[in-house]
């Protein structure tokens, strides 16, 4: 066991998968000398040299169309996107050719590659660095779209990831990058994709997130607690696609009332699916509606209005009680 | 005016690039194929050298009081630079990334032109934003993270900082479309990018369009020799920037982004045949970007310090000031009177920033859309209540 933050622990997961496999590569802007703009890839091109670790010319788009041709020929390309805010410049590979490789030739050719890229806000950065625009990956089939939330998660999660025989999308939490440690094993751990995790259990009511809001929403939960005497059980989604349905199912045929906390807008979101999700199987089971704390359905505002946007602790707080109050 | 890039040509010939040094061999010991269609070459210009020493023949006849003011626009621009780091440092205000070294790459051209032109930039031209009518105050707004920064300056056609790379030079490949479209007379496009956004698809395709346009636009790519920690050899294996024009054929040339004659040269030849229907110009500045990428980079990472000492005695501001000296229009004592003018200018303006209470959260919902939709309505009155309430917290 060591005490990680999330930048360490998915530098360990690259490190151990480079290790282990001479086919994993790790592409992106900046990713060698630099070590990468938060320094996720520390030590790699030291280590692994530039054959393996590589500073490429400044084109998503080529990252990604190159790493598709590495990956159809036996390699693992793991790509950087040096912020999510530049990945719609990959959307045509993705969608165009990344998904669909498998499908199209009948399972003959797939495409293993894993893109990392930072997302979301609360790091008063300039503008397109703070976007939470996961709906973007989820919504295009042949692609799963991953969200760590802490360190020991990221790294299970990254090393499945790599491991996984389609395209990843990995966003990590970049507010979360540094804010905490957390003990993660030694060994090598996995986590599978498409599973949700229940972080605690509760009776009376779901509380579902993701990514960087899962702390607040920790928090929020802790009081809640506390002070509404409540029993509250916390999903973790892990996986914003393919959905790890049947967990929220089971979750909300128990208690009945759930709140859905995410960092993106609302309009054709994740909540947006996981309420329609609720809706198709356990309508009839709710005591509440669904209530969603979700960001506004603005164009992502500059750093200092940023919080104003963000789900913030006390909002998540009073969702909760309005919900077990219905 | 004679063409002064083709009389640069003429001069030299030591300097330019020959294309046709690759032989291809399509059978073993052949050398195929026997008849070539093209030659090219590139063009280098300077006029002004590291030392001050002007080159007679290429000199152009600036007006005394355009070259003061080129210079005291450099000087501003160095000066708010500086104070912009330190405010940065000092955590009123947020990332930034200084155009220190750069001055004369984009001040020049931004002083070249008219209110009628359009700028359309990236993000490191800071003081050509302000020589094409951005106020201080308003980049100080857009650094402490405040779209109120981003708002068009009075008068002035001028573009929000554009950070995506690249992607801007389409946006003024279009205005220059535009222009030609409504046959608005005496205007142009100026556009500004880095060595690195030339690795984008978006800049082949604003090349491509223009050259297939024939639009009134200059592009103007600051090669500052770094793309964060990419150096300049590992972003193409191109030997210049300006030789990618060649393929578009977009007129390019490759000129010494520090020399602040030479930019002026350049830059009026490039307008001058935009407006008057000589379609786009590529201009390859060849300059150094003296700091960090931007305050959230730490660049002793990637490069040496000698590097960086190498190009100090190549600073644009030196070699005009030398030039001003020389021509007797200058001296210490205007030097320290018109420092002291630009430092309480920027003093007054960063008071005048800081006297600013922050900005209403609320406004953004007024500018998602031009039409108002009644969701929206429902959702600022929403986060309007979300807000009192956050308060209300804050307050118990
Ligand atoms: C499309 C896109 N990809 C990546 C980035 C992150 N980024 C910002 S500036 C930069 C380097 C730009 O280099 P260059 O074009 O040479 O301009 P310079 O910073 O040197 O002025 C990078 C990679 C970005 N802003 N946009
Ligand atoms: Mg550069």
């Amino acid at each position: 066991m060591s005490k990680l933050n999330m930048v360490q622990a998915i530098n360990l997961a690259l490190q151990e998968k480079m290790k282990d496999d001479d086919g994993v590569v790790v592409l992106g802007e900046d990713v060698g000398v630099d070590e990468g703009v938060f320094r996720v890839t520390a030590g790699l091109l030291e280590k692994y040299g530039e054959e393996r670790v590589i500073d490429t010319p400044l084109a998503e788009s080529g990252i990604i169309g190159t790493s598709i041709g590495m990956a159809l020929t036996g390699m693992k390309p793991v790509c950087e996107m040096q912020f999510s805010g530049f990945s719609y410049l990959i959307m045509h590979q993705l969608e165009g050719h990344a998904s669909r490789m498998r499908q199209r030739s009948l399972g003959a050719w797939s495409v293993p590659l894993v893109v990392r890229m930072p997302y979301g806000g609360g790091i008063r950065a300039l503008e397109h660095h703070s976007e939470s625009r996961e709906t973007f990956y989820a919504h295009i089939p042949g692609i799963k779209t991953v969200i760590p939330s802490s360190p020991r998660n990221a790294r299970a999660l990254l090393v499945s990831a790599i491991e996984d025989p389609d395209p990843v999308i990995f966003m990590e939490p970049k507010r979360s990058y540094r804010a905490f440690r957390e003990d993660v094993p030694d060994k090598i751990e996995r986590m599978e994709l498409g599973k949700a995790q229940i972080v605690q259990e509760g009776n009376d009511i779901t509380v579902i997130s993701w990514g960087a809001m899962m702390r607040p929403v920790i928090k929020a939960i802790e009081e809640s607690q506390k002070e509404f005497n409540a029993s509250i059980e916390l999903i973790d989604i892990l996986t914003v696609s393919p959905l790890d349905e049947k967990a929220i199912i089971d979750s909300v045929m128990k208690t009945g009332r759930v709140v859905i906390v995410q960092e993106a807008p609302k309009n054709v979101s994740i909540s947006s699916e996981i309420v329609a999700r609720i809706n198709d199987k356990a309508l009839l089971y709710l005591e509440a509606p669904v209530k969603r704390v979700t960001n506004y359905d603005v164009v992502t505002p500059y750093f200092s209005r940023e919080l104003d946007f963000i789900p913030s602790q006390g909002r998540i707080k009073r969702a909760i009680k309005e919900t077990l109050d219905f | 005016m004679a063409s002064a890039l083709i009389a640069y040509e003429k001069k030299s010939n030591k300097n330019k690039l020959k294309f046709d040094t690759v032989k291809f061999y399509f059978n073993k010991g052949q050398n195929m194929p026997k008849k070539i269609t093209n030659r090219f070459s590139v063009s280098y210009l300077q006029i002004l050298d590291e030392n001050g020493k002007v080159d007679k023949k290429l000199e152009p006849k600036i007006p005394d009081k355009d070259l003061i003011s080129m210079y005291r626009w450099m000087v501003m621009a160095r000066e708010f630079d500086e104070r912009m780091l330190k405010l940065q440092r000092q955590g009123r205000i947020g990332t930034f990334g200084p155009s220190i070294g750069q001055e004369a790459a984009h001040c020049i051209p931004a002083y070249l032109m008219n209110e009628k032109d359009w700028m359309v930039g990236a993000f490191r031209e800071a003081g050509a934003r302000l020589i094409r009518g951005e106020t201080m105050e308003q980049a100080l707004h857009f650094y402490n993270g405040y779209e109120e920064g981003n708002a068009k300056p009075e008068g002035s056609n001028i573009l929000p900082v554009s950070i995506i790379v690249g992607a801007q030079a389409l946006h003024a490949v279009g205005i220059g479309y535009s222009l030609k479209y409504r046959k608005v007379k005496d205007a142009a496009v100026v556009t500004f990018f880095g060595d690195g956004a030339t690795s984008e698809g978006d800049f082949h395709e604003a090349m491509n369009f223009a050259g297939v346009w024939q639009v009134p636009v200059v592009l103007i790519c600051q090669n500052n020799q770094w793309a964060i920690s990419l150096p300049r050899h590992k972003q193409t294996r191109s030997a210049t920037i300006a030789q990618k024009g060649i393929a578009y054929d977009v007129p390019g040339i490759q000129v010494d982004g520090n020399d602040p004659l030479a930019m002026y040269v350049a830059s009026k030849e490039a307008l001058e045949r935009a407006k008057s229907g000589g379609g786009p110009t590529l201009i390859e500045a060849v300059t150094f970007r003296m700091m960090m990428h931007t305050t959230a980079d730490d660049p002793t990472k990637y490069r040496t310090d000698e590097e960086v000492e190498g190009w100090r005695p190549k600073d644009p501001l030196i070699r005009m000031k030398t030039y001003l000296i020389n021509k007797n229009i200058w001296s210490d004592t205007k030097e320290e009177e018109m420092r002291a003018e630009v430092k309480k200018e920027i003093d007054e303006a960063v008071k005048n920033f800081e006297a600013n209470p922050s900005f209403d959260s609320a406004l953004v919902f007024d500018h998602t859309y031009g039409n108002k939709h009644y969701t929206f309505e429902e959702e600022r009155t929403e986060f309007l209540a979300e807000r009192a309430k956050e308060a209300e917290n804050v307050k118990a």
